[in-house]
């Protein structure tokens, strides 16, 4: 089944369900990482002041964050487009 | 400090300015309809509405607000940047495809896709104005910050063109040109941050930073103390007057005379020592002093260095790269500067004074939000800490202006990727903020009066090109943040409450008047509020944006999404609580009654400054009451939910 919408587009209700869980188990992945971030800084901030390298675990963490999102961000829409072309091919091959 | 207008940064305003002028104009003459208007025609390409994304939310708050906290108080800033990133996770990964395949125009048309209820159109046009009138005032702050260095104009002027460029912006072609500006700037906004970044790193560090040798730096003096009694001291040199004691907390200042100027001492009685402060005077007949003379006499010095480097008190330019740049710093003394205020009398002092802080202190948690117990923290100090980091991560995604561009792209796809471009586009420019508040904190840049400067003054430092560059682009981004907030609010009071609540059945002509109406009024009222608003922290003030915005809308959004009992009586119910809730605990918290009252001394009823941590809790506790309250039986709601994620 899709859904269709005046501007055109059209969407497998399959694949946006499976979009819509994926976008959960990605976002309660980095919710754990985030929360993880605010539990250390207000249970045991010195831990945030250890040497990382030449950086601390402040630094590591909070650039982690930031990097971390942005290489979900990437995963989720390669799964994402993968999922969309894949439903794509199988609408064309039910039309054949 | 005092600020001159180079003819540089003039005129680099002003060909910007002409380009936003004639972008506008451009898309004026497209601009009939009611959907190009409030979504620009849906037809946006996802790069570059991604980078229109990042054009939008990187405002004031972010370029001037977080460099400016870093600079003031190190990695605590910084923590800012990591909570708006974060916010976009749930933007990406939550909000973005349903946003799209349930709304129109506006965030409410998503809210109200499945009920169709005049309370929700209502509530949720009046918590977008909310929201963005929460958001508008640090904008209009920014502005004003910008235009005395810039134009050398004064603060009101610089809200007052920033008001009216806006409202040509947005009242000629609404969401089209908009983006376009947005876009134009999301992207110099990044690529000069780059630059100004890879200056910092060139130049280094020094001991006595003296902005490429443009501006001398000044050591502050000492004066040795030879006796102290519980009221006063003696001193060494006979040249200076002692004439007042003062004991702010725990700390003891001494007021000097010398050559009929009065200046500010901190005593430090284990060194023996007067340490030399700066000071700003407010005279009972409103007049201000700078370090005891009129602002116009330069006494005030730009401060910011670090006293160590690599254990040595003499080091010039000490080149760094992207890690070496924080291993300096962690292993060194940086000079940071704290703030007191001393009631005496009619006047009023505000006394900057230094700290010689560990890098490893810099670079850690705790210069500004205290969460350690072992310093003295209290548990609602760590709940402040919580609660802000919640606020910037769920606020994100309940945002208006933020949301209505998931209507300006094609399909749910469309919406995705160019959310994941601006994650990409963002996270960079997070990132860079370290580098340019702590390469401010050390630089001997730094205007005590107004942190917000930071990154300005930071470039200036590099030769007024660069400063020009800078100023003009960080104007560029309080035109297009404060651009999309009223297109956001014109589409809230003409498509939300004028056609769909009142039914007023407005031809397209008559809602797209509408919507241009409305944006001059609310442009105009957000110009009041910038000057209401001088001299606050743009970035402080955006926490309370995003904690409002995560407390009324965020939780009606989650539970449409994923609670299929959710009722239109519910989300009437969250939103009204979140907003109320959220309101009323900034209004009573204790930052309010000391920087927006100005009420020195005065304990306020509410000690947390963030509210997210409670009304956030709140807004879903009333909307699942209220829902299981109201539920009737309704399988076609199950249905509609379903479809709205994509279930079969």
């Amino acid at each position: 089944m899709s859904q269709n919408s005046p501007s055109g587009w059209k969407e497998n209700k399959k694949t946006s369900r499976y979009k819509a869980r994926l976008g959960l188990i990605m976002f309660f992945i980095y919710v754990v990482i985030y929360g993880g971030f605010i539990l250390i800084n207000v249970t045991y901030p010195r831990l945030m002041k250890l040497d990382v390298g030449s950086l601390n675990l402040a630094i590591v963490y909070g650039f982690g964050l930031i990097f971390i999102a942005i290489i979900l961000a990437v995963i989720y829409n390669f799964l994402c487009s993968r999922a969309e072309k894949k439903a794509d091919e199988s609408k064309g091959d039910d039309e054949k | 400090m005092n600020y001159e207008a180079s003819p540089l940064a003039v005129g680099i305003f002003i060909a910007f300015i002409a380009v936003v002028l004639i972008i506008s104009y451009r898309f004026a003459r497209r601009t009939k309809s009611s959907n190009e208007y409030f979504a620009a025609g849906g037809s946006v390409h996802w790069s570059v509405n991604g980078i229109a994304f990042a054009g939008d939310y990187l405002s004031a708050a972010s370029f001037l607000g977080i460099c400016g906290l870093i600079a003031a108080y190190g990695y605590d800033g910084f923590l800012y940047s990591i909570g708006y990133l974060g916010g976009w996770i749930v933007a990406l990964f939550i909000i973005a495809e349903p946003m799209k395949r349930m709304g129109k125009f506006t965030f409410t048309d998503a809210l109200d896709s499945k009920f169709d209820s005049k309370g929700i159109k209502l509530v949720g046009a009046i918590s977008t104005l909310v929201v963005s009138v929460f958001y508008l005032i640090p904008q209009m702050v920014g502005a004003g910050t910008l235009i005395t260095p810039l134009l050398g104009a004064p603060y009101e002027a610089g809200v007052i063109i920033v008001g009216a460029i806006v409202i040509v912006i947005v009242a000629t072609a609404g969401m089209a040109s908009t983006t376009y500006v947005q876009f134009l700037k999301g992207g110099l906004l990044i690529v000069f941050t780059l630059i100004l970044v890879l200056l910092v790193l060139t130049r280094g560090f020094s001991t006595a930073p003296n902005q490429g040798g443009q501006v001398r730096f000044h050591e502050p003096v000492t004066i040795g103390v030879t006796s102290v009694a519980d009221d006063s001291v003696a001193i060494a040199d006979n040249s200076y007057k002692v004439e007042k004691t003062f004991h702010v907390q725990d700390m003891t200042f001494i007021e000097l005379l010398k050559d009929d100027t009065m200046t500010i001492w901190k005593l430090n009685e284990e060194g023996k020592v007067l340490e030399e402060t700066q000071t700003v005077t407010k005279l009972a007949d409103g007049t201000e002093l700078y370090n005891g003379a009129p602002k116009d006499q330069n006494k005030f010095y730009q401060v910011g260095n670090m006293s160590v480097i690599n254990g040595s008190t003499d080091v010039a330019n000490q080149p760094a790269d992207l890690l070496s740049f924080f291993e300096t710093i962690k292993t060194g003394v940086v000079d940071v500067w704290k703030t007191a205020t001393i009631a005496d009398g009619e006047q009023t002092i505000t006394v900057y004074y230094q700290v010689p802080t560990s890098g490893v202190d810099i670079l850690g948690p705790g210069q500004e939000y205290k969460v350690d117990p072992e310093k003295g923290a209290t548990i609602t100090d760590q709940l402040n800490f919580v609660s802000l980091m919640l606020a910037l991560f769920l606020g994100t995604a309940a945002l208006p202006h933020i949301l209505i561009r998931y209507f300006t792209v094609k399909s749910p796809s469309a919406a995705r990727k160019s959310t994941i471009v601006a994650i990409i586009a963002i996270g960079v420019f997070y990132i860079l903020t370290l580098y340019i508040g702590l390469g401010a904190m050390t630089s001997g840049v730094l205007d005590m009066t107004n942190n917000n400067m930071a990154a300005p003054l930071l470039a200036k430092s590099f030769g007024v090109a660069i400063f020009a560059v800078i100023s003009a682009i960080a104007f560029a981004t309080i035109l297009g943040t404060v651009s999309g907030l009223l297109v956001a609010s014109s589409g809230a009071i003409a498509h939300d409450v004028m056609d769909r609540f009142l039914n007023m059945k407005l031809s397209e002509k008559k809602k797209v008047g509408a919507g241009k109406i409305t944006a001059l009024a609310v442009g105009c009222f957000a110009i009041v509020l910038g000057i209401l608003f001088k001299g606050m922290n743009v970035s402080f003030l955006v926490g309370w944006a995003f904690a409002v915005a995560a407390s009324a809308n965020l939780p009606s959004i989650i539970m449409l999404l994923f609670w299929k009992k959710t009722t239109a009586k519910g989300i009437i119910a969250s939103i009204t609580v979140g907003l109320i809730s959220s309101i009323t605990l900034i209004l009573l918290s204790q930052d309010t009654f000391n920087k927006v009252y100005h009420l020195v001394n005065v304990q306020a009823p509410i000690q947390i400054n963030n509210p997210a941590i409670f009304s956030v809790p709140l807004s879903f506790l009333a909307l699942v009451i209220v829902s299981l309250a109201t539920r009737g039986p309704a399988p076609a709601n199950n249905i509609k939910v379903k479809n709205i994620i994509g279930a079969d």
